[in-house]
């Protein structure tokens, strides 16, 4: 008897965790989405106003970014097309050197954000996810706009991409790649030890 | 001064501004349309932004930096707030020209509350009381008329511009109607205040600025991609770089697409 309710209980709990396998990726829904946003928005808020020196806060963004955003389909879309014909592990050792260099460069931009905050603002549905727009208020300066463009195709809610008044950062970092590319002869391995010191 | 000759000048230079945009007209329309990024004189350009990385290595950079340190950031603040005051008559000329009632009312509401409560300007009152800020430029004035982005330039000391925004500049200088109904040594105020604005915004953007010019591999193309992006997107014409580059494609789909 009570081994055959812990089987039912078993066959229903096997069930329901094949539900959940089975939803659909993009079952995100837009609280998800604007929760996630808002706690990141928490956590770079709390990292601006703590004072704390340049090489912490950047640590600390490295870490941000590793939960909150997909830094990995960040790296594949700036190495564009050029990332057909790198191999498994440049593809690997591109990654890791973008997740540094990503953290480093936005790291060393926060110090115009001391003293400021972000603000979540509003959201919509996107193709494939939802888009957050926050607001940052600087001082001295009028409040800029941030979109989040935040997804769970990845099989997590993560961002994927951002624009800093209307300014794409996959497009951005994607004309970065390319233009460190081409000054190292578009040779991969060389673009990455570039990046590496670069960022 | 008589009242009667800065009207007439006034007069006079809009009457010239309509004649350059008919002639920018015809020139932007041979432009091609705002699809990504049309740079045909690239050559050129990548010329005058060397120049002007020189320049600002030389001479800006170590000047705004050490301006920027120098003042307290009240002081700044008071410059920066009148250079942006000084600018709202000009932002309303714009307003009128566009049809945009609401930006007529908004600058002019904060170019009386910033010079009456904000001491001539020198106090951000508008943004205290909650006010909007609107902010426009002859640029957008030809954009809502429907003349073509142009050509991508990067001017000598300005940077990054299209035709159509150089236009815009150009034409801006002499419509503002500050600069006519004030008599010399003051018009130079306002110059001052914008190139003291300038400089603080060079400073205390330093490190943003900094990794443009300096810690980019190409400090061209990133300054042309960023300056279109930004530009399009303050005029609201966010669909030009959606044709090739739709910013919300699925790069999930296939990360290494073209």
């Amino acid at each position: 008897m009570r081994n055959n309710i812990t089987r039912r209980k078993f066959v229903a709990l096997a069930s329901s965790s094949v539900a959940i396998a089975a939803t659909p990726s993009w079952a995100l829904t837009q609280d998800e989405a604007r929760n996630l946003i808002d706690s990141l928005v928490a956590k770079i808020n709390s990292v601006i106003g703590s004072g704390k020196p340049e090489a912490t806060m950047i640590k600390e963004l490295q870490g941000i970014f590793r939960r909150y955003a997909d830094v990995q389909i960040m790296a594949q879309y700036a190495l564009g097309v050029d990332g057909r014909r790198a191999s498994a592990s440049q593809k690997r050792a591109f990654g890791k050197a973008f997740e540094i260099y990503i953290a480093r460069k936005y790291g060393k931009r926060f110090r115009e954000f001391v003293g400021g905050k972000i603000e979540v603002k509003s959201s919509r549905k996107t193709k494939v996810g939802y888009e957050v727009k926050t607001t940052a208020s600087l001082r001295g300066s009028a409040p800029f706009e941030v979109t989040f463009l935040v997804s769970s195709k990845s099989g997590k809610d993560l961002f994927f991409n951002m624009f800093i008044e209307g300014v794409n950062l996959l497009l951005t970092e994607r004309t970065e790649i390319g233009a460190l590319l081409d000054r190292n002869g578009g040779k991969i391995d060389k673009m990455i030890a570039d990046l590496k010191k670069d960022g | 001064m008589s009242l009667s000759s800065p009207v007439r000048l006034f007069t006079k230079n809009v009457v010239l501004l309509f004649c350059t945009v008919i002639v920018t007209g015809c020139a932007t329309n041979s432009g091609g349309s705002s699809d990504v990024i049309y740079d045909p004189n690239e050559d050129r350009n990548r010329k005058v932004h060397a120049f002007n990385v020189s320049l600002d290595k030389k001479i800006v950079r170590p000047v705004a930096t050490k301006y920027s340190s120098a003042l307290p950031d009240v002081i700044e603040d008071s410059i920066g707030n009148f250079a942006s005051n000084l600018g709202q008559p000009s932002i309303m000329v714009n307003s009128v020209l566009q049809g945009d009632l609401q930006g007529v009312s908004l600058s002019a509401t904060r170019f009386l509350t910033n010079s009456i409560l904000g001491v001539g300007g020198l106090f951000n009152t508008a943004e205290k009381l909650g006010l909007k800020e609107h902010d426009t430029d002859f640029g957008e004035t030809l954009y809502k008329w429907g003349a073509e982005e142009g050509k991508y330039v990067e001017l000598p000391l300005l940077g990054p511009a299209t035709v159509r925004s150089t236009t815009g500049i150009i034409v801006d200088l002499f419509t503002n109607p500050l600069s006519y109904a004030m008599s010399s040594p003051e018009t130079y105020y306002g110059t001052l205040a914008s190139t003291s604005a300038g400089l603080s915004a060079r400073g205390r953007y330093a490190s943003t600025i900094d990794s443009i010019l300096y810690e980019s591999a190409d400090s061209y193309a990133q300054a042309r991609l960023i300056y279109l992006q930004n530009r399009r997107f303050s005029l609201g014409d966010e669909g030009s770089f959606l044709s090739a580059d739709d910013p919300y494609s699925d790069p999930y789909e296939d990360p290494y697409a073209q």
